[in-house]
């Protein structure tokens, strides 16, 4: 007897259709994007959110955006830096309050990596915890373990904690409840290319939900315009998202 | 009621742990008022119990006696072995049988009672006052008055020691941290305890081993907020000795904390989660245990303009949360709260970040009409397709460590962006645009 015939058979005799099998929403937080927020409904808590992709795609950018609208919530953020990469000037100058920011220097170890942030997560009380192994060779990044991935998304269930894991490929499967992939679209120099004051401004990134549900695309602007003013989501091209 | 330990180890504390008036009768008895404490424990016997299972779990080995004044509860203590109650009006019965002895009197006045047969604190007692005064003057009635019971008087306060210390002196040499950690268990059992029954808490953990070698090894654990948690300051202490082992094995050991008041903090029902203090502090001290000492903390940047100039707050790590966010301010905590209004709030919408190689990459460079244009360095290689620069910097040129350097940024052909200089010990890649 299939489970479906007995859920229909459980459901008759008790009268109406029961939500048993259905698990409530994760709450879920603001990246500070709001073209990744509206496409993929802000970051859940208690699950493990996936960003992944090249060098230079944003990821770095889009950490720090998490990381900074964590700490002005008021929040304690925890950062295990496995390439020890993390790089504080800039943290700072897009709003990271680093006091409430734990920064973990792995010195070029994952497995080091892994474990700090099993600790942290066990600890509890942190908004966000962050894994970064975005500079960590993808052979080495492979060779993590998924039961080092489950055990993650184990300690963090039922806790309020945004656990994120910066990557070059996606390593999680199954245990990331969010996948972000992102992707360089273009890079915005200011002048051409023989102008000597000529400065890199920021870049164009696409945001590919992976998971949950259908592939959707979100486009962001990072950096701020040469006259200082924000660009994201205020263009007609930026901000859009549209379904792959 | 006055309560009275006779006998030897640190009396005064055990004292001190029930009393704030203390008074050193003697070096091997500790004397303490103890009225109104039968709200707290009962009946006498209860609070005279509680006494003994505190001497015993310091370690003293003391005879207690609880009595209506402190004359009579230092004789019943000095008398009788273990706890003594001295009934209130019946201390000259209860008493009787001691001998005069322990009044401790002058040895002339010992040896005229002995030639009178005066024996016991009964027979002394029943003598006349005024024969007793013409023949053995004013001591004579103070033993009279201390053989009956009777005698008044006030305590001579002793002050409480500010410094709470403990010292074990080991019968052998312990090598092994297992067993160092059953004694240290124990002497901080005891801190918590006297800290806990004076209502403070401490922040910080002395402990000093003293070698076999004869040399000394002295570690002090900092915390960022004033606990009693004992198991946890026990963890703290293990870890910290397994990452700085003793040179040789010890022989005694030292363990002291800083009294201070406890911090009374009141939760808000808005304030987000913070990690517990003191089991941050200790998966902190788990983590650095991996990671190394000084690798975990809160960044701070320095007032410089040097590159990558920052340093690890390792002390007071994390801010302490506020009590409550600002009316009107964005918790985002409640269900739904995703979308927040950008006009809430001043952050970069969507920063630029960067990642830096530590230490940087060594690289070769080729320029073309002085403008680099290919890059190899480790585990990066290619054409350099885009690039803005140089932009000079320098700084520090008033010290002895001055740095100068022009920084280039660059689209590489592998598809990142890097930020390489160029110094005078040659070219680095400092790190990549994310």
């Amino acid at each position: 007897m299939s489970a479906a015939v007995l859920q229909k058979q459980f459901e008759s005799l008790l009268g109406g259709h029961l939500g048993w099998q259905e698990k409530p929403a994760a709450e879920a937080v603001p990246s500070g994007i709001p073209e990744i927020d509206r496409a993929t409904g802000g970051l859940p808590r208690g699950c493990l959110t996936e960003i992944f992709g090249a060098p230079s795609s944003g990821r770095a950018s889009l950490l720090v955006s998490i990381l900074a609208w964590a700490t002005a919530r008021q929040e304690f953020c925890a950062l295990v830096d496995a390439e020890d990469a993390f790089d504080p000037l800039s943290a700072a100058a897009a709003g990271v309050d680093l006091p409430r920011l734990l920064w973990i220097r792995c010195g070029h170890n994952a497995e080091h990596a892994l474990r700090a942030a099993d600790l942290l997560l066990e600890g509890g009380g942190f908004g966000v915890v962050a894994l970064d192994l975005g500079d960590t060779p993808a052979p080495a990044a492979r060779r993590i373990s998924l039961t080092s991935w489950f055990r993650l998304r184990r300690a963090v269930e039922h806790t309020p904690t945004v656990l994120i894991a910066v990557e070059r490929q996606s390593n999680a499967k199954t245990c990331a409840s969010l996948m972000l992939e992102l992707s360089r679209e273009r890079v915005r120099w200011s002048g051409g290319k023989l102008d000597s004051a000529r400065l890199l401004g920021g870049m164009r990134v696409a945001v590919a939900r992976r998971k949950p549900g259908l592939a959707i695309t979100a486009v962001f602007e990072s950096g701020a315009e040469p006259n200082g003013a924000a660009t994201i989501g205020s263009g007609q091209d930026a901000g859009q998202f549209v379904p792959e | 009621m006055f309560a009275c330990l006779h006998g030897t180890g640190n009396l005064a504390a055990v004292a001190f742990d029930f009393s704030p008036l203390v008074e050193r009768t003697a070096p091997d008895t500790v004397t303490c008022d103890v009225a109104g404490l039968d709200r707290l424990f009962g009946a006498a016997q209860e609070l005279a119990a509680a006494l003994a299972r505190r001497a015993a779990e310091t370690g003293a080995q003391a005879d207690v006696a609880l009595a209506a004044n402190p004359d009579a509860a230092i004789c019943a203590a000095r008398g009788f072995s273990g706890v003594s109650i001295v009934p209130q009006g019946d201390e000259a019965k209860f008493l009787g049988r001691l001998p005069v002895s322990l009044l401790r009197p002058s040895a002339e006045l010992q040896e005229t009672l002995e030639r009178w047969g005066i024996r016991r604190f009964q027979d002394l007692a029943a003598l006349p006052p005024l024969g007793i005064a013409e023949r053995l003057g004013e001591e004579g009635l103070r033993l009279r008055e201390l053989a009956r019971g009777e005698a008044e008087r006030k305590l001579t306060p002793l002050e409480e020691p500010s410094r709470f210390e403990e010292e074990l002196d080991l019968e052998y040499p312990v090598e092994l941290l297992e067993p160092l950690e059953f004694l240290l268990a124990r002497l901080l059992n005891g801190l918590t305890t006297r800290l806990a029954t004076r209502g403070l808490a401490t922040n910080e953990l002395r402990l000093c081993l003293y070698l076999e070698t004869r040399a000394t090894q002295e570690r002090t654990l900092r915390l960022p907020v004033p606990s009693l948690d004992g198991k946890s300051f026990l963890k703290l202490l293990r870890l910290d000795l397994a990452a700085h082992p003793p040179a040789a094995p010890i022989e005694r050991i030292k363990l002291g904390v800083n009294p201070v008041k406890p911090q009374a903090a009141q939760g808000g029902l808005f304030v987000p989660a913070a990690p517990e203090p003191v089991k941050l502090e200790l998966t902190l001290a788990r983590i650095q245990a991996i990671v190394g000492e000084g690798r975990a903390g809160c960044p701070e940047l320095l007032d410089t303009h040097r590159p990558d100039a920052f340093r690890m707050r390792t002390g007071d790590r994390l801010h302490c949360p506020k009590a409550l966010v600002e009316p009107g301010g964005q918790t985002a905590l409640s269900q739904g709260a995703v979308l927040a209004p950008r006009g809430q709030c001043c952050l970069s919408p969507a920063p630029f970040a960067f990642r830096m190689y530590r230490p940087p990459r060594m690289a070769r460079v080729t320029l073309v009409s002085g403008q680099p244009s290919f890059l190899a360095a480790e585990r990066i290689r290619g054409r350099i397709l885009e690039r803005a620069g140089p932009w000079r910097t320098c700084g520090d040129w008033w010290t002895i460590d001055p740095w100068s350097r022009d920084e280039w940024d660059i689209a590489l052909s592998d598809g990142a962006l890097y930020r390489i200089y160029c110094e005078p010990r040659g070219w680095f890649v400092e790190g990549s645009y994310d």
